[in-house]
């Protein structure tokens, strides 16, 4: 019995002990929460963080705005949003934010007879798509930029998103930018009162409307566009200039914005200058509080955005994203020390 | 001997006691599962109606006839999610209840013997399929076929007509109300199918061969018998179908478009309550948003439960 009553006693603590080392392990793992627009290339990052260092990235891609809820809950160690908070915001909440990737939003379309990157497109015209003014292909306005194009006598189809998303705010933000009428009628917002068109969930639900809708226009993550080999379109930019959604277009936007002089990085990188800038840039960013509860669990996290922006440009171009410049990277660590308690990385 | 049969007699007593506890307990842990559900109905009543508090107060009556639902102002009307779920469960209920009751008759009154036990086991394995399939299957199959096939049909002859027109206007999206209203419509089969198939059981042979005895038509009997015999309990059963077509989440935010708008065409896209939910309720990042879909969840909990109160007041009083 004696006997029985020690074997029982040494499994129990076995097991105890394995559920011990189970939760160390499993304490280790950085948790986060937030945008989707991110998603592929923090998940990217994190497989290969892990095969590296042995720890990994729970990261629920629930939606900015749900990244900004669960990091204010404080049930994650970071929240990620497309659509940054402002100063007071970050303040009022102790939370400090910056980015840490960037990407294109690209107009698509489904016309027969167009091929991808054959039409062009000018902000105005895209805002009086959306809004319902331009309501057939082969409108005035469509036609003179694209003198050469047939384009049928059918109606516009427009999708967008049914889900609130940080793709809508920077799309919404950029059509504010562009058209006096959208910015007073419908505004920007990570979902708006749309006056027309019907709405998809998720990029990839707009990818796939578009792709089995005739005639229809809508607007997704580049990488979106690619993988689903859509027809997107080609703009015209602030300069006036036609620009084709390519990685160099993206990064000449993103090589235009002035970090430094935006205070808490809060910074839209849409209709930014340059002959060579595409138009809907945006930028992801990182949500964290400057006194974090957890200052070991906000290392961890700290440890692997440190990694990424040293390690993680190759993986992010080849998912077509535009990792973030060295100097502002240089920015963003510098606040890191200065700005937040108890923490190391 | 004496004292072995003292001992068995005592455990015997011991034994009676232990299971009258034991019955205490039993009785005392089914009457707390039921009240865990009554508590849970409460609960989710109360935690609705707190919820939702400030979105009542600060939109009031307004907030049930108005059609604005603008994130960025923060205005928001319940009219077009409302007007959205009541007339897909209207178009639900045009297609489903005449097959449901097609089926039914067909199933007690003219199908062999040997289809029946396949026949039943196909139309509840119709019931076991998840939402989310019917929506798929609505969204990559039903909406290109109603897209371009359906709708530019419906368009060029209903659509000519005076009056009745303006419910078939518009492009053909594939996707809207209609196609919705379809998706649904299948869904609810099942459901109004049993229902309508046990109520057609409950009219006595005596009843049904009387009138065969009589000289009357199948047609007749299912017209003149059956039906008036079952007037209530069928309803019942297309009520528990309505209910279920309400509330139906997934497969409807597949198919219906999601916009905030409402259209005198049914071929235009509109959005339902649940659908609303479902769609912005990660998003929602004020308070007040958040409150305004709690409220819309308050308005779709009310209409269900009226709906399925009816439902049970007409079933029962078949009994």
């Amino acid at each position: 019995m004696k006997l029985l009553k020690g074997a029982v006693t040494q499994a129990a603590a076995l097991a105890l002990g394995l559920v011990i080392a189970g939760t160390t392990a499993h304490a280790a793992d950085i948790s986060g929460a937030g945008a989707t627009f991110p998603y592929p290339i923090y998940a990217k990052w994190a497989d290969a963080y892990k095969t590296k260092t042995g720890n990994g990235l729970n990261y629920q891609s629930i939606g900015s705005g749900g990244g900004i809820k669960q990091i204010k809950a404080k049930t994650v160690t970071f929240g990620a949003s497309d659509k940054p908070l402002t100063k007071e915001e970050l303040d009022s909440a102790g939370l400090m934010q910056w980015p840490m990737i960037m990407g294109g939003i690209v107009p698509i379309v489904n016309v027969e007879g167009i091929k991808p990157g054959e039409l062009v497109i000018d902000g105005k015209t895209l805002a009086e798509i959306f809004m319902g003014k331009i309501a057939k292909w082969n409108d005035k306005a469509i036609q003179t930029l694209n003198p050469k194009a047939k384009l049928p006598n059918k109606a516009i189809a427009v999708v967008h998103r049914s889900d609130g998303s940080g793709t809508t705010f920077n799309f919404t933000d950029y059509l504010s930018k562009v058209s006096s009428d959208w910015k007073s009628q419908i505004g920007s917002d990570a979902s708006v009162q749309w006056p027309v068109g019907i709405g998809a969930k998720g990029n990839e639900g707009v990818s796939n409307m578009v792709k089995q809708t005739g005639n229809s226009v809508g607007y997704v993550e580049y990488a979106y566009a690619l993988q689903n080999k859509l027809t997107y379109t080609k703009m015209k930019n602030k300069d006036g200039k036609v620009v084709a959604p390519t990685s160099e277009a993206f990064q000449a936007a993103a090589a235009n914005a002035d970090w430094a002089n935006a205070p808490g990085f809060y910074l839209i990188l849409t209709d930014q200058p340059g002959a060579q800038s595409w138009p809907i840039t945006a930028s992801s960013f990182i949500l964290m509080y400057k006194q974090p509860q957890d200052p070991a669990a906000a290392s961890e996290a700290l440890k692997f955005f440190d990694w990424a922006y040293k390690n993680g440009q190759k993986m992010a171009e080849s998912l077509d994203y535009i990792p973030m410049p060295e100097s502002v990277v240089d920015m963003v660590e510098k606040t890191w020390t200065t700005e937040m308690k108890g923490v190391a990385y | 001997m004496s004292l072995a049969l003292d001992k068995s007699l005592r455990s015997a007593a011991a034994r009676s006691q232990s299971s009258s506890l034991m019955d205490r307990i039993f009785s005392a842990l089914v009457l707390g599962s039921t009240a865990i559900v009554l508590l849970s109905l409460l609960g989710v009543f109360v935690a609705l109606a707190v919820g939702a508090w400030p979105a009542l107060q600060k939109f009031g009556f307004g907030f049930l006839v108005t059609e604005v639902w603008n994130p960025v102002t923060a205005q928001f009307g319940a009219v077009a999610p409302i007007f959205g779920t009541l007339v897909t469960s209207l178009v639900a209920m045009l297609i489903g209840v005449p097959i449901s009751i097609g089926i039914a008759i067909f199933m007690t009154e003219l199908c062999p013997d040997r289809l029946r036990r396949p026949l039943g086991i196909a139309i509840e394995l119709l019931a076991g399929i998840p939402s989310i399939i019917y929506g798929i299957w609505g969204l990559f199959v039903l909406a290109p076929f109603m897209q371009q096939h359906v709708q530019p049909l419906l368009i060029d002859t209903l659509g000519e007509l005076p009056i009745i027109g303006n419910l078939f206007q518009g492009p053909p999206y594939g996707i809207g109300i209609l196609t919705a209203g379809l998706v649904l419509g299948i869904m609810v089969l099942p459901f109004i199918t049993a229902v309508a198939r046990d109520v057609f059981l409950t009219v006595p042979a005596m009843v049904r061969e009387s009138a065969y005895g009589i000289g009357a038509t199948t047609w007749e009997v299912v017209w003149r018998v059956v039906i008036p015999y079952c007037k209530v309990g069928l309803l019942g059963g297309v009520m528990l179908g309505l209910g279920r077509a309400l509330g139906e989440t997934m497969a409807v935010t597949f198919v219906i478009g999601n916009a905030h708008r409402i259209s005198s065409s049914i071929l235009a896209p509109g959005t339902t309550i649940s659908a609303s939910i479902a769609n912005e309720f990660t998003e929602a990042t004020t308070d007040i948003y958040t409150s305004s879909l709690v409220a819309l969840g308050l308005i779709l909990f009310f209409i269900t439960f009226v709906v399925l109160s009816i439902s049970r007041m007409m079933l029962r009083r078949l009994r």
